[in-house]
């Protein structure tokens, strides 16, 4: 079957755009990709700059950082020592992507088949954006937010909201559930249970607070119980609910940043899936509409080059390698499910009798959905994709003078490698692991965090800075303890008034 | 199910805010930074924007992550001569090749950069300055007016009529004048019709009502089609309007005393001037006066870049401004202004003659007065014959430079904001 060519030269026009946009869908629909609606917008370079500095959120608070953010992406586009991303997509229902208009035809339907469908099928299938994330109220909370917090800078004074929001914005990683599910709820709740909660929760924390001098409590025993219970790994959170001496708005735009980083907080986890499945469904549809006929010989060359840059990744004696590329591993991976689907030989079967020869189509769909990064590699890299990045890790422990190689693209190396790479995007061992620990309750009110810690890796040198912020927001000292991997405690950090 | 929408010419500027509130958070590490970029830049490159660098340091945002030390283990791409059990040395700078999170910025990592746009580059630079006298002349000296329209009037010129309103007016005259006549005749018009349907009309009764109705009709159109009285001019008004016109007026010494170093230190010193005038008034006129024993009006670059030799006569310029103001620039239409640079030599008996000069007719007409002495010995006599009208009139300020990088303190202290 013979189709027309889509479009020849490199201008695009809304029409052509179009006539992508219904191919592409009807490929995707050909593979099973589950999508959001898509809303295309078509923005200028300085809009794609604007969009870079509120770090992808289509409506944000203001914010100096985002200032600064836009300063540095100007600075540099500007002298031409970074291209703009070609494209920016929105985790939200309707699934918002920018596409630039300098873009040329070949670039805009890339973007359209990488985010409109790539990215956008990831956001509705995967499960930490299931769990984590709400796509059909997101747009709407943001708006909610930045009309909150324009509200109490013009009630309360930019100075103070900018205070409170430098505070929050150094604690953001800690503003997240990592476990708990946060139950969903409408803007309209959202609303509603704004409004009662500003008058209920300064009644609680009171109540909290109230000085208890009583008989009881004085011949309690000594060995007093800990408040909280249990540690709370939220620590924006907690002190949203519990800091005693926050006005109310505070507390609303500590929930205000402790949302977005909750929002934020499934990317995190999910880049090189993301990306790479993205990349490959770009990949994937675009060359069968080129075994269609759709596509010109020219289009494709110049596809082939953006994508090859894309995926490209350096070798780390490389001057400019910067790291792993997401895309590249990510892309590698999903195209590596698909070989061992489709021509597994006999490794792959050792390794992956579950997959090798199955259905190509359903097991990367399974592999999407059910996955985060750590996860994803620990269970999909192969021994081939090891060799073929020829993968080595490093042991660099300062007990030690020297550093170790500790396995090789080897047969003995193959599940070490997996095992450390698949570490190393573990959120949990990549951030320190900090939690509410107790609230000296009778005595100075002090907080008490620990740090439980992993492998004797210390904190850096933002610590006592982000222990000023913590106290800033709870109002009374701030202490953070080490549990050493031995389990001694000891204390690390303080942060009092007087200082 | 896809939407496209053509966002391009909605609104670009969203970060405007965020960026207006970055620079006002860090405006004295900025203003910092523009105070190193003026002594350092060319004179033709004063007016545009800049790069600016920070130390990142300062405006790092916090956030706790993992310090170096412990125990880490990393994987890595690419490995070509590595096996198992390889040992070597810690790279230098904790550069570890692995679990190095190493960000794309290259060489950014202690300097944040970015480019100030020319707007944002001169508000710092002029921040907090202000001339004397400035706000006294935008409210107090209010000369210049300006004609607005103002509504409309019954009475005028006959250029000022304003037809359409008139013949409105008229219209409404017309109308309400007529309007009884109208009533009497549609009733009589009605009997007539009813008695001629009768059976047996009155003839004389028809007669009369046929009268009436002739009458009537004469009434109504008697009404004048337009009165004096519907008559409306559009009424101007005029309006004060603060006088945004300026001229400045740059006299240098070009005398042989006066090298290449001098020359270039004035240069900048007019230009600083010029710059900050730039911003108080929407049109300024620049007249270069350069001088030795005669002075000359001259062009920008011949003032900048002739090379002349002689003596010094310093009031040769101070007659050919005051003439110059006489003739073009009458003090009710213009502010004016004057910097003069020059090394402090003159000849002796014209020192007199300069504070003369000024203090009955050149000073009276001029908003501000700004000298400056470059490199000049103590002492010299023009100096002190100008620390007379220094002390006479407070917008006449004098100041001495010594070199280079001495100009941006000088200026800011020469326009030191005022109390008013």
């Amino acid at each position: 079957m013979k189709r027309k060519v889509i479009s020849t030269g490199s201008d695009w026009n809304f029409e052509f755009i179009q006539r992508y946009d219904q191919e592409i869908a009807r490929v995707a629909e050909h593979y099973h990709l589950d999508t959001y609606p898509t809303q295309i917008e078509i923005i200028s370079a300085e809009q794609m700059m604007d969009a870079y500095s509120s770090v992808g959120m289509p409506v944000g608070y203001h914010h100096w950082s985002y200032g600064k953010q836009f300063a540095a992406v100007e600075q540099r586009y500007k002298r031409g020592h970074m291209g703009l991303a070609y494209e920016i997509v929105i985790n939200s229902d309707p699934c918002i992507a920018y596409l630039m208009e300098e873009n040329t035809m070949m670039m805009q339907a890339l973007v359209l088949a990488h985010a409109a469908y790539g990215h956008n099928s990831f956001f509705k299938g995967n499960y930490m954006f299931r769990t984590w994330t709400s796509a059909d109220a997101i747009i709407d909370y943001l708006i909610f937010a930045k009309n909150y917090i324009t509200k109490c800078e013009e009630r309360h004074g930019v100075e103070q909201v900018e205070q409170l929001l430098d505070s929050c914005h150094s604690l953001m990683n800690y503003g997240v559930d990592r476990y708990k599910r946060p139950s969903t709820l409408s803007v309209e709740q959202e609303r509603q249970r704004q409004e009662e909660r500003e008058v209920y929760l300064q009644s609680q924390v009171n109540d909290l607070w109230r000085t208890v001098p009583t008989r009881d409590a004085a011949e309690q025993d000594p060995q007093e119980e800990r408040f909280p219970s249990e540690p709370q790994e939220n620590l924006l959170y907690f002190i949203e609910k519990n800091a005693p001496l926050l006005e109310p708005w505070q507390r609303e735009i500590i929930r205000i940043v402790r949302k977005i980083a909750q929002y934020f907080y499934p990317q995190r986890q999910t880049q090189v899936m993301n990306e790479g499945w993205a990349t490959f469904w770009h990949y994937t549809i675009l060359n069968h509409m080129y075994d269609e006929g759709l596509l010109t010989d020219g289009f494709m060359l110049e596809f082939m080059q953006s994508h090859t840059n894309v995926i490209a990744q350096l070798p780390y004696n490389h001057p400019h390698y910067s790291g792993i590329n997401p895309y590249a591993l990510g892309f590698a991976m999903m195209s590596d499910i698909r070989r061992i689907c489709e021509h597994p030989t006999d490794e792959d079967r050792h390794w992956f009798p579950d997959i090798a020869g199955g259905d190509w189509v359903s097991v990367l769909d399974f592999a999407m959905r059910n996955f985060k990064d750590e996860s994803f590699i620990a269970q999909y890299l192969s021994p081939k994709l090891i060799r073929d990045f020829r993968f080595f890790a490093v042991l660099d422990d300062d007990a030690r003078d020297k550093l170790e190689i500790s396995a090789i693209h080897d047969e003995q190396g193959y599940r070490a490698i997996r095992q450390v790479l698949a570490d190393q995007y573990n959120l949990g061992s990549r951030e320190p692991n900090i939690q509410v620990y107790n609230v000296d309750r009778r005595g100075d009110r002090s907080l008490i965090l620990r740090h439980s810690q992993y492998n004797r890796r210390p904190l850096n040198d933002d610590a006592d800075e982000v222990l000023k912020h913590l106290g800033r927001l709870w109002g009374f000292n701030v202490r953070l303890e080490t549990v050493n991997d031995d389990g001694r405690v000891e204390s690390t950090h303080e942060w009092t008034q007087e200082n | 199910m896809t939407q496209i929408i053509d966002r391009r010419l909605s609104g670009k500027n969203k970060s405007a805010v965020n960026r207006q509130r970055f620079i006002r958070r860090y405006k004295s590490q900025i203003k910092k930074a523009v105070t190193e970029v003026i002594s350092g830049r060319s004179i033709t490159d004063i007016d545009r924007g800049e790069k600016i660098n920070i130390p990142a340091k300062d405006i790092q945002e916090p956030a706790i992550g993992h310090g170096p030390g412990g125990r880490r283990e990393g994987v890595t791409p690419g490995n070509r001569e590595f096996i198992t059990g390889d040992q070597f040395d810690r790279p230098p700078d904790g550069a570890g090749g692995q679990d190095s999170q190493a960000s794309d910025q290259g060489e950014g990592e202690d300097e944040f950069s970015f480019n100030l746009s020319r707007e944002e580059f001169l508000e710092v630079f002029f921040e907090d300055l202000a001339l004397p006298d400035l706000i006294k002349t935008q409210l107090a000296k209010i000369t210049e007016h300006k004609i607005i329209r103002a509504g409309h009037t019954p009475t005028g010129v006959p250029t000022n009529i304003d037809v359409v309103r008139s013949l409105r007016g008229s219209l409404a005259r017309r109308i309400t004048l007529g309007a009884p006549y109208r009533t009497q005749l549609a009733e009589v018009e009605a009997s007539l019709e009813a008695l001629r349907a009768s059976p047996a009309p009155d003839k004389d009764e028809i007669v009369a009502l046929e009268e009436e109705i002739v009458r009537l009709k004469k009434r109504i159109d008697a009404i004048p089609f337009i009165d004096t009285f519907d008559l409306r001019y559009r009424n101007h008004i005029k309006q004060a309007m603060p006088s945004t016109q300026a001229v400045m007026f740059c006299l240098m010494d070009v005398s042989g005393s006066m090298n290449e170093h001098r020359k270039d230190i004035a240069k900048r010193f007019f230009i600083l001037l010029y710059l900050f005038l730039t911003r108080h008034y929407e049109r300024i006129q620049l007249v270069f006066i350069r001088h030795h024993t005669v002075a000359m009006e001259v062009d920008e670059n011949d003032f900048f870049y002739a090379r002349e030799t002689g003596g010094t006569v310093v009031s040769s310029a101070l007659e050919m401004m005051y003439s110059i103001i006489k003739q073009r620039y009458p003090t009710s239409d213009w502010n004016i202004y004057a910097a003069q640079a020059s090394d402090g030599d003159n000849w002796n008996n014209d020192s007199l003659l300069c504070k003369d000069l000024l203090l009955d007719k050149i000073m009276p007409c001029l908003q501000y007065y700004a000298y400056v002495e470059i490199e000049a010995e103590q002492g010299q006599n023009l100096w002190q014959e100008y620390e007379h009208v220094n002390e006479i009139f407070s917008n006449f300020v004098m100041q001495r430079i010594h070199d280079l990088p001495d100009i941006y303190p000088v200026f800011r202290q020469l326009f030191q904001k005022q109390s008013i």
